[in-house]
């Protein structure tokens, strides 16, 4: 498990943003990109990797990691769906919608389903209050959600599997 | 009309893009700015009357004179984009749609205080934004409004954009800048505060990304013609992201004579509630503010009009009014439930706790417990009053006004809707589904 040559020149840049013997500025970028290169979530051993990278102790990336929501510490689907439950989000049905894909996917918060495809992540605001009920997924906001957005997206992520 | 001094171009096709920027206007600002002294431009923010649009309205230029300058140490500027306020999503507008304004701001900002190596810390979860910020950064050193020796004049400066975790904290400055060095982000007690001993130690300034780019048009307009606007202590123009129980969400301009009323029914704001229904209550400056019901939120308890500015907002306290903010402002209507509103912004704080001071650790834990149990009709009259006096107990009690911005919402919401605490525990039936 390493990093490509692209991937390295990326992280050397990023640590190039700060002073000299401040590298450790650069743990939860570095973090956000080793989750996206090895499975969605931070396994120790990508853990150790990280802390070997930017000379720290293992321990200074564990205690971080575990301290931000981002990171995930278990293994999560190809697809999580991170769907806002804040009060505003509510207000405009976010309750619903949850419940919703809860049955769809025969799944509860937090789990993920048997095939592997989707994990339910309830998510607390995401600076999307207007545009409400909204998820996150992946990189990208959808937003002003309805039952039927909400079945045609899980159709299309179905099928993008699939190919 | 109202002024427009933030989002006057943001209905342009490709502002987001240099050239179109800069054809209209843009930069014109930075050009002017450093042909100024850094002492100068300090003067113009100070006299303009800028309060920070972070929520805590502190003078800016008041902020920025309090910069301690020890011989050979660096300074920075961080700026706050970490917007997790429930309610508030004006600064990700900002970022997204017109993103050389903000950048101008840094430019200006960071000669102003000195800063050579800026940071924008972004929360995590606007994964799309740094992009788009990274793109304009690339675009304006291009075209030599950054880097080395910027326009002659000897000044050095980069701005690097670093993303968050995920973590509501982190928009506390201090937590912030614990994230920033790479840690978990557990608030530092204050003072000393940033402007002394911020970044690395360093000498540092936070400010918000609304506060920042406000400096463009103070400097392209003077800071005493820019505090001519507005009303009393509260000048210039501010964003308001408005959500909820409203026919237009979104995110405004607004000027601070404009009454409240006007903002929720004026086809030109919110639009009015949807089908007709009444307006029950409002939390005006993201959910850590009171809420409060409709009666008091067009008129203060003296009776006067209520207008969308710091002073009048706060009118009567936390008695009979409330605060301006963040600028999140969310309307709930006559089908809403205060105690379930109230329940979700507890579990809210209670999971964005960092967990350093009990008050704020147990109680907002014990605060959701007891929320949840009134709402689904398992509460007693007595837990009306425990959670009163919970709230009472963290409030003052913790490093950072996390815990305040915990407490704030339950007490105004026992203060003025404790009739459906009530009805809960009266209706216990009613109440499970
Ligand atoms: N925009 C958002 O998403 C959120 C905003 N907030 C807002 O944050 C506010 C609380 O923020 P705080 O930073 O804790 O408020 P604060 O009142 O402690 O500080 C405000 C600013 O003034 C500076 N300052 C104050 N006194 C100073 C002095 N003597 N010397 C140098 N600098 C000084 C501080 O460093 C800070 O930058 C709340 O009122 C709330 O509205 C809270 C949560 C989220
Ligand atoms: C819990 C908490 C969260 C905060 N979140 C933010 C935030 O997301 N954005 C922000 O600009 N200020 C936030 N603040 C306020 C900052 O601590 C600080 O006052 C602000 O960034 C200063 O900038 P300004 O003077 O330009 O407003 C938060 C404060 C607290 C207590
Ligand atoms: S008040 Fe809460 S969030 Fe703030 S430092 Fe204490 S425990 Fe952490
Ligand atoms: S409450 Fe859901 S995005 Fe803000």
């Amino acid at each position: 498990m390493k990093f490509s040559q692209e991937k390295l020149n990326k992280v050397n840049e990023i640590i190039a943003r700060y002073p000299e013997g401040k590298q450790k500025s650069a743990l939860i970028p570095l973090l956000h990109i080793a989750q996206e290169e090895f499975g969605g979530w931070l396994d120790v051993p990508v853990m150790d990797y990280v802390a070997e990278l930017l000379h720290i102790n293992p321990i200074e990336v564990y205690e971080v990691a575990t301290f931000y929501t981002m990171f995930n510490m278990k293994p999560v689907g190809k697809y999580v769906l991170e769907v806002c439950q804040t009060g505003p989000c509510m207000l405009r049905g976010s309750d619903q919608i949850i419940d919703h894909i809860k049955n769809k996917l025969g799944i509860q918060a937090g789990e993920t389903t048997p095939d592997g495809l989707f994990t339910l992540k309830p998510a607390e605001c995401l600076g999307a209050c207007g545009y409400a009920p909204m998820m996150q997924l992946g990189k990208f906001f959808k937003e002003n959600l309805t039952i039927e957005k909400v079945d045609a997206l899980i159709e299309d992520l179905k099928a993008a599997a699939k190919n | 009309m109202a002024v427009k001094l933030l989002l006057d171009k943001a209905h342009i096709e490709g502002i987001r893009y240099y050239d179109t920027w800069r054809k209209n206007g843009g930069y014109t600002a930075v050009e002017k700015a450093l042909k100024m002294t850094p002492d100068e431009i300090v003067e113009e923010v100070k006299k303009s009357g800028l309060r920070g649009r972070g929520g805590a309205g502190f003078p800016t230029g008041m902020k920025w004179s309090f910069l301690a300058k020890p011989e050979g140490v660096p300074r920075h500027l961080v700026c706050n984009a970490d917007e997790s306020e429930p309610g508030t999503f004006k600064d990700r507008y900002l970022m997204e749609f017109i993103p050389h304004l903000l950048i101008e701001g840094l430019i200006i900002s960071s000669f102003a205080l000195g800063s050579s190596a800026t940071y924008i810390y972004i929360r995590g979860e606007y994964a799309w934004i740094p992009d788009i910020l990274e793109e304009a950064i690339a675009e304006a050193k291009a075209n030599g409004w950054l880097g080395k020796n910027i326009l002659g004049t000897g000044f050095d400066c980069e701005i690097y954009v670093q993303r968050g975790g995920g973590a509501y904290i982190c928009g506390e400055e201090t937590a912030l800048i614990e994230s920033l060095e790479g840690k978990r982000g557990n608030p530092r007690l204050k003072p000393p505060f940033p402007a002394v001993q911020g970044l690395w130690m360093r000498p540092t300034v936070v400010n918000n990304v609304e506060t920042l780019a406000a400096v463009v048009p103070i400097i392209n307009m003077g800071g005493e013609e820019y505090g001519k606007i507005g009303v009393g202590r509260s000048t210039g123009t501010k964003l308001i992201s408005a959500c909820g129980n409203i026919n237009k969400p979104g995110v405004y301009e607004i000027n601070f004579d404009l009454s409240v009323e006007e903002f929720i029914y004026s086809d030109e704001y919110c639009g009015g509630i949807p089908n007709g229904k009444r307006l029950k209550a409002c939390i005006p400056g993201g959910s850590s503010v009171p809420i409060v019901p409709a009666n008091l939120l067009f008129k203060t308890a003296k009776g006067e009009t209520r207008y969308m500015n710091y002073e009048s907002l706060s009118d009567g306290g936390f008695a009979t009014g409330t605060m301006l903010g963040s600028g999140g402002f969310i309307v709930l209507d006559e089908d809403q439930c205060v105690v379930r509103h109230t329940m979700s912004l507890a579990h809210f704080y209670n999971h964005e706790s960092c967990g350093q001071c009990s008050p704020c650790r147990e109680g907002t834990g014990w605060m959701y417990k007891i929320l949840k149990n009134i709402e689904y009709g398992k509460g007693k009259m007595s837990d009306i009053d425990l959670l009163w006096d919970i709230q009472r107990r963290i409030e003052g009690n913790t490093i950072c006004p996390l815990g305040d911005a915990a407490a704030w919402p339950v007490a105004a919401a026992i203060r003025h809707f404790r009739d459906e605490f009530e009805w809960h525990v009266l209706n216990p039936e009613e109440s499970q589904t």
